[in-house]
């Protein structure tokens, strides 16, 4: 079927639709991962967002239950150049496009993703709608100028009830701002007793639980959003080691004094070079994220910063001086992504396990 | 981490001739290598027997030596120059391995010579079957199970104890050469006897066989601080069990889930850490198709050639990195120069998809065997790239230049269902061919996956282009199907076939609707970033990204994949021409399919349109660049041919024009031409009938040289000397018809020669004659060759000069053009013209200093010879005196008869230059690897007709401490003549003597074959099983009594006489 996508700078792709059959509106983002279309499309963190491939093809590789990053994604829609006639791999349960229709999720082919990517390189993130070519394009127009940007993604994507991921050896509760499976799995590989709590948990509904350690997760949107949470963190960090990733990371941020902003197109892929400062490292990270830490706002008589992107410099990586927290902008856990950073977890580890034989000593 | 300033000189080593195994990219990378050092400061000192390449130009080294690569010949020049450290990880095998034996020689040791790049132990610890077992056991990364082995025997033993099938890897083999697939006993007898022998170590690795596993490749780098990144990730379309090199292949991988490309990606990166090299890496991985499970095949720890493929298919120049990372320099201090704002350590991300197809010499060696497995065999290879994986695939097939202009062929659609089946079964160079037309006869996925093992992804590539081409045959003139055609990448001529119609109309209506391709630019950052890379390919999308410039500008059409006939020497041209293009001021656009070359380099020219070298591809680029004209001289007969074409759509070809080169080619016209200017040429007639052709050849009289007239470069041509070979020929080669009519040349004796000419239509400028070592009826690329001319009369090179002069103008030839003559009882004879550049362009460009191929573009864009500062006329000879010498790769190709002839043989050759002809002689054949002993046995197994003309040879032999073994009537002869000959018994022959002809090949008694005998082609002849056992047995080989001659010649004069008193 004939679809068009139509952006709020007046600009109109024609393509063919897939997936779901509704019409979507959402912010219009890139990203330039070329495998990982199924985690990326079930990463919370594009709640609300209509996701570009620059990946010319994708599908070609199905979708299996093993790589969801979340049960429900809330990706607004897919933009590609070619969805895959045949997928094959030895784990895919079902093809991509059923997958979308399935997860209520429309998509766009034979787009020329690289002429939009340009577009929003140049232009910085837009509003975008996905139509029927039959559609009023005049009509569709004003309502996509009229979409206002929902500020409340967090609480759509995070869970309304704690639940438990159980492990035996640290207790660690997890803040779900829109966390992706990954994160759970690399707990678990470390044996973690997990708890995670809706995004809206409180200092006291955490120490409650009397965890070893706090982990605040990825999750989409604007971390201004979320004065409740930042004021959680200024009490949880006194107490408890912590680590934040992604919108954990700017929580944390804002919660020691620094400030955000919003990025003219954000970083979303896997191959941002990120240098850890102290020991000249450079990883390979996956990233999805529109805001940042603005580098000048951090004070660092309060934190360090720990790992930057080695072209434009962004902040990825924070250290609190007198607290043992910490946060990265990118995603450790990858999925999809490269594994260069994943020992971050183990750091993690150690720092909750030093905290836990100086209580006990 | 700042570059070290510790070295100021490095010597890099190049990677001699093309074989095959080791093509351009070596010069690409050499290239690219020795500018990044210079652009450091460093000085550079470069060495390699090959002078057809831009590295061995003297701009882009300090130090250019041409000289071979040998242990003495290198060293010599190390103590010549004293440079403080080598890199030898820019040279492919032959740069590693001369490393190795330079450190083993002490020379490093002894001079204090760092090896940049990679350490020793690391070159030994992935090249070393053994120690690279011990290291992935190390590192706990699974691999076959495998065992060396020395013997056959214990081959044997271990494949019974793993099971079969095996693969056998002979080690230190450039290729895989040897190796293979065994499914029983008697196949491994065969397979490990052979490799053993290759192997310089004679050690193999038998290995179990995982055929059926996806083949992966990762391009990675590292820098000394332990960064490392990967470039570049590919997947084979043909599952693991037939060479990388052979195998058409994809990138990045396309059927890999986030999880398996991590799982490798991390693999990858492991195995670079772990070698500790500082440079990029090629490391070959099989992954089960069924689980997480995986197997490392093999690393490479220099720059390959699928680096030069993963640069090309992604903008990243890995070649020039390395050189950067080599003296010190770290990934996160280097600029990565394509977008200029990001750095070196970037994993690039891609937006399109890339098909490369290797050119198999197939079509020069119809009786080769065509089987595909673990030793490689194709000469060349094609990259084509697109939005969509079927489009990247039929333009790499357009790009290949073979018959089959897409992927319909003539046989596999006349081919039975069996034979289909069988060819499917059994890898050969055509089975892409066979498997889509498979999916024509409704075969499924699902059944030829069982017969192939190849991914189903991959089928439905070729099932989805059947199916397009149903839609396409059933909606003629239908303007949706031809654009759903162009997205997938089907030609005009293609769609023409399909709707019946002709490939200008479908042009035409193209073009009147509007339905034109799109270049995107190859970014490494799927335009993330900015960039300005002049990059670009082809497709049918929304937004045209390659904006042509307010610069006047010419198009240079490159040459294509390399192929016998076709080598890198035409690169070397092209290059040259856009050097001198752009020296005048104009912008230089290239247009070239091969991701091999200096030439497909971006930073070469001003613009590079990555595409097949088709007209429809060129048509199209021309049409969006509007260019002032197209340069087809220096591209081969590749862009020679597309001259008609472009004229016929109104684009202006540069110098000479269609209706002149037409002229040369044409042999009607070139007849007439000839006797316009009074200039002798051997009788040639043509005829279009089997009687007719008997008829003329009587007339002219044996021997003659018989062709069918319309193929070009000496294919399917023979020297017949009676009645019943030609009635051979003709049932084997080509039946004579009207629309085929044979040419029958008479065979005149003589020594050839041949002269390259450039040509302002007034002047004609001749660098150089080139006088050919071996007598006329072998292939001038194919025959040794001397400047300045050793026999030549001064009144014979005057001949030479006026008969080039006079053609030249009566040609109108404006830029460059190669003649070849025949000197016969003192008179030139004109053998044939070609009105473009030839493969002696380097050579003589090295020799004489003059850049032929830019004086020529600069004639061609106006200026005259004068202006240029030249005379008409024979350019003064140097002193010095060059030898030209071709090499093969007949020990990578079974049932290919190596006995020299008319039809061109060579991959490669080599350049010895010294101060006496029989020095240059010495040199050339060290460098083409016929370096003999002091003394030895020389066997010789000489044709009836030759018995009077080996007498001379066989004295020099003997004179220079050879001793001489021949068959019965030979051996008498020689006995005659009063040599000390040993007799040995002809194949099948019993007891005369206790020496079996064969077995003392085998054994490894004969240190040289001379053999002229019955080049009958004949697989099962006596001549060529000599022939190929020499081969197989890596003893050196010489089929033309005047190269044995030569190198008897050279011997010699590296020898003390030993003169009898009394």
């Amino acid at each position: 079927m004939k679809r068009y996508l139509i952006l709020e700078d007046g600009s109109i792709f024609k393509g063919e639709g897939f997936g779901a059959n509704i019409t979507t509106t959402g912010e219009v983002v890139f990203t330039t991962g070329m495998t990982g279309y199924q985690e990326a499309v079930t990463d919370q963190s594009f709640a609300n967002q209509i996701l570009v491939f620059t990946n010319p093809l994708i599908g070609n590789y199905g979708v299996n239950l093993d790589d969801y990053e979340s049960i429900e994604p809330r990706c607004k829609g897919v933009i590609c150049h070619e969805l895959a006639r045949t997928s094959s791999n030895w784990r895919q349960q079902s093809s991509f496009a059923d997958f979308l229709v399935q997860m209520n999720i429309p998509g766009i082919k034979g787009i020329d993703t690289r002429a939009l990517t340009k577009k929003l390189r140049s232009a910085g993130t837009m509003k975008g709608r996905i139509i029927d070519s039959t559609d009023d394009l005049e009509h569709a127009f004003s309502q996509l100028n009229a979409t206002v940007v929902n500020k409340n993604l967090v609480a759509q994507v995070s869970t309304s009830k704690p639940y438990p991921n159980p492990g035996s050896k640290r207790n660690v509760v997890v803040i779900d701002f829109g966390l992706k499976h990954s994160i759970l799995r690399e707990l678990a590989k470390r044996d973690c007793n997990t708890i995670v709590l809706p995004y809206n948990a409180t200092a006291e509904d955490i120490f409650k639980l009397k965890p070893d350690g706090v982990l605040l997760t990825n999750g989409p949107g604007d971390p201004k959003s979320l004065p409740a949470a930042i004021e959680m963190i200024q009490k949880v960090e006194q107490k408890l080691p912590l680590f934040g990733i992604c919108l954990g990371h700017q929580l944390f941020a804002l919660a020691n004094g620094a400030d955000t902003f919003k990025m003219k197109f954000g970083h979303r892929g896997f191959n941002h070079p990120v240098r850890e400062i102290a020991s000249g490292r450079i990883c390979f990270t996956s990233q999805n994220h529109g805001y940042a830490v603005a580098p000048d706002s951090v004070d660092n008589d309060v934190m360090n910063i720990t790992y930057r992107e080695i072209n434009d410099g962004t902040v990825e990586g924070l250290r609190h001086k007198n607290y043992p927290a910490f946060s990265v902008q990118f995603h450790p856990d990858a999925a999809p992504g490269p594994h260069d950073a994943v020992d971050i977890f183990d750091d993690f580890m150690h720092m909750i396990d030093t905290r836990k034989d100086e209580r006990n000593a | 981490m700042p570059k070290r300033t510790d070295i100021h000189k490095i010597m890099v080593i190049g990677s001699g001739p093309i074989i095959i195994g080791q093509a351009a990219e070596f010069d690409y990378s050499g290239t690219q290598a020795c500018m990044a050092l210079r652009e450091e400061g460093y000085e550079v000192v470069l060495v390699n027997s090959n002078p057809a390449t831009i590295m061995t130009d003297t701009e882009i080294a300090d130090r250019v030596y041409i000289e071979p690569l040998t242990t003495d010949s290198v060293s010599r020049i190390i103590r010549q120059e004293y440079p403080d450290a080598i890199l030898p990880t820019l040279g492919g095998q032959v740069g590693l391995n001369m490393a190795m034996s330079l450190s083993e020689a002490g020379i490093l040791d002894e001079l204090g010579i760092e090896l940049l790049g990679t350490k020793l132990t690391a070159i030994n610890q992935a090249e070393d079957r053994e120690l690279f077992k011990e290291l992935m056991n190390d590192l706990n990364e699974p691999i076959p199970p495998s065992k060396t082995v020395n013997t056959t025997q214990e081959a044997l033993d271990f494949a019974d104890e793993i099971g079969y099938p095996v693969i056998v890897r002979p080690a230190f083999t450039m290729g895989g050469t040897g190796g293979g697939l065994c499914d029983n006993k008697d196949q491994l007898a065969q397979i490990a006897a052979n490799g053993l022998d290759l192997s310089p170590v004679t050690q193999c690795l038998i290995e179990k066989s995982i055929t059926g596993y996806k083949e992966i490749e990762f391009e990675v780098m590292r820098d000394h601080k332990d960064n490392t990144m990967v470039v570049c990730s590919m997947e084979n379309f043909d599952p693991v069990g037939i060479h990388t090199g052979d195998s058409i292949v994809f990138a990045p991988t396309q059927t890999l889930a986030d999880r398996e490309y991590q799982i490798l990606r991390d693999v990858s990166l492991r195995l670079i850490s772990a070698l500790k090299i500082e440079g990029g890496c090629n490391v070959q991985l099989a992954l089960d198709p069924n689980s997480f499970n995986y197997n490392v095949i093999e690393v490479n720890p220099r720059v390959s050639r699928s680096s030069a493929l993963a640069s090309k298919a992604t903008g990243y120049p890995i070649a020039k990195m390395a050189a950067k990372i080599a003296v010190g320099l770290t990934l996160d201090e280097i600029k990565n120069p394509v977008t200029g704002t990001t750095f070196a350590e970037f994993e690039p991300a891609l937006d399109y998809v890339v098909a490369k197809i290797p050119r198999w010499p197939f079509d020069k060696f119809a009786r080769a065997n065509r089987k595909l497995g673990t030793q490689m065999k194709a000469t060349g290879e094609v990259m084509a790239i697109g939005r969509t994986a079927e489009e990247a695939l039929q333009k790499a097939v357009r790009s290949l230049e073979i018959d089959e202009k897409d992927l319909f062929s003539d046989e596999a659609q006349a081919a039975t269902d069996q034979k289909l089946e069988e060819k499917i079964m059994h890898p050969q160079d055509d089975r892409i061919f066979y498997l889509t037309e498979a999916f024509r006869r409704g075969y499924t996925i699902e059944e030829l996956h069982e017969l192939t093992k190849i991914n189903a992804y991959f089928l439905d590539l070729l099932k989805h282009i059947t199916e397009l081409e149903v839609e396409i045959c059933k909606n003629p003139n239908n303007l949706e199907s031809l654009e759903k055609a162009k997205k997938y990448g089907f030609s005009d001529m293609t769609v023409a076939k399909l709707w019946n119609s002709k490939e200008s109309k479908i042009r035409a209506l193209r073009k009147s609707n509007k339905l034109i391709p799109v270049y995107k630019m190859v970014d490494t950052c799927a335009a993330e970033f900015e960039s300005q890379t002049p990059y670009f390919y082809s497709t049918y999308d929304m937004e045209n990204e390659s904006v042509p410039s307010d610069r006047k500008s010419i198009l240079v059409v490159g040459s294509g994949p390399i192929r016998i006939g076709q080598g890198v020497e035409f690169d070397y041209a092209t290059v040259h021409s856009v050097k001198a293009i752009q020296k005048l001021g104009y912008e230089a656009i290239v247009m070239n399919s091969n991701p091999e070359t200096v030439s497909t380099d971006f930073s070469v020219s001003d613009k590079l349109y990555f595409e097949p070298l088709t007209l429809e591809d060129v048509l199209n680029v021309i049409e969006l660049e509007k260019p002032l004209g197209v340069i087809v001289q220096f591209g081969g007969q590749t862009a020679i041919n597309l001259a008609a074409g472009l004229v016929e759509n109104g684009v202006k070809i540069l110098g000479t024009t269609v209706e002149d080169l037409d002229r040369a080619e044409d042999r009607e016209l070139f007849d007439q031409v000839i006797n316009n200017l009074g200039l002798k040429q051997p009788i040639g007639k043509t005829a279009t009938t089997q009687e007719g052709v008997v008829k003329i050849a009587a007339e002219i009289g044996y021997p003659v040289l018989v062709r069918p007239s319309y193929v070009l470069g000496g294919r399917a041509m023979e020297i017949v000397n009676d009645e019943i070979e030609l009635n051979d020929y003709l049932e084997h080669n080509a039946k004579a018809a009207i629309d085929h009519p044979i040419l029958v040349d008479a065979y005149l004796e003589g020594m050839e020669c041949e002269v390259d000419a450039i040509c302002d239509g007034k002047d004609v400028l001749l660098p150089g004659i080139m006088e050919h070592i071996e007598h006329a009826g072998v292939h001038s690329g194919d025959s040794m060759a001397v400047y300045p001319p050793q026999s030549f009369s001064e009144d014979i090179k005057q001949q030479i000069v006026d008969a080039t002069k006079k053609l030249a103008v009566a040609l109108k030839c404006v830029g460059i053009m190669n003649i070849q003559f025949i000197i016969h009882d003192n008179e030139a004879y004109v053998l044939e013209v070609n009105p473009r550049a030839s493969r002696t362009v380097p050579f003589l460009s090295k020799i004489t200093g003059i850049e032929m191929a830019q004086v020529a573009t600069k004639v061609i864009l106006g200026q005259s010879l004068k202006e240029l500062g030249f005379k008409s006329g024979l350019y003064p000879e140097s002193k010095t005196i060059h030898v030209k010498a071709p090499v093969f790769s007949f020990s990578k190709l079974e049932d290919v008869d190596s006995y020299l002839g008319p039809e061109m043989k060579s991959t490669g050759e080599v350049m010895g230059s010294d101060h006496t002809f029989e020095k240059a002689l010495l040199k050339a054949f060290a460098g083409a690897k016929m370096e003999l002993p002091m003394s030895g046995n020389v066997l010789l197994t000489i044709d009836s007709n030759d018995k009077e003309a080996v007498l001379p040879v066989a004295q020099r032999f003997s004179r220079v401490g050879y001793r001489l073994f021949a068959t019965n009537g030979t051996a008498a002869f020689l006995k005659e003549h009063g040599l000390h000959v040993m007799k040995v018994n002809k194949i099948g022959e019993d007891g005369k003597s206790d020496l079996d002809i064969l077995k003392i090949i085998k054994d490894g008694q004969i240190q040289l074959v001379i053999n002229t005998m019955s080049h009958d082609q004949e697989v099962t002849s006596d001549g060529f099983t000599i022939r190929q056992t020499a081969i197989e047995h890596n003893v050196p080989l010489l089929t033309s009594l005047n190269t044995a001659d030569a190198l008897g010649r050279a011997m010699e004069n590296r020898t003390f006489a030993t003169d009898v008193i009394k």
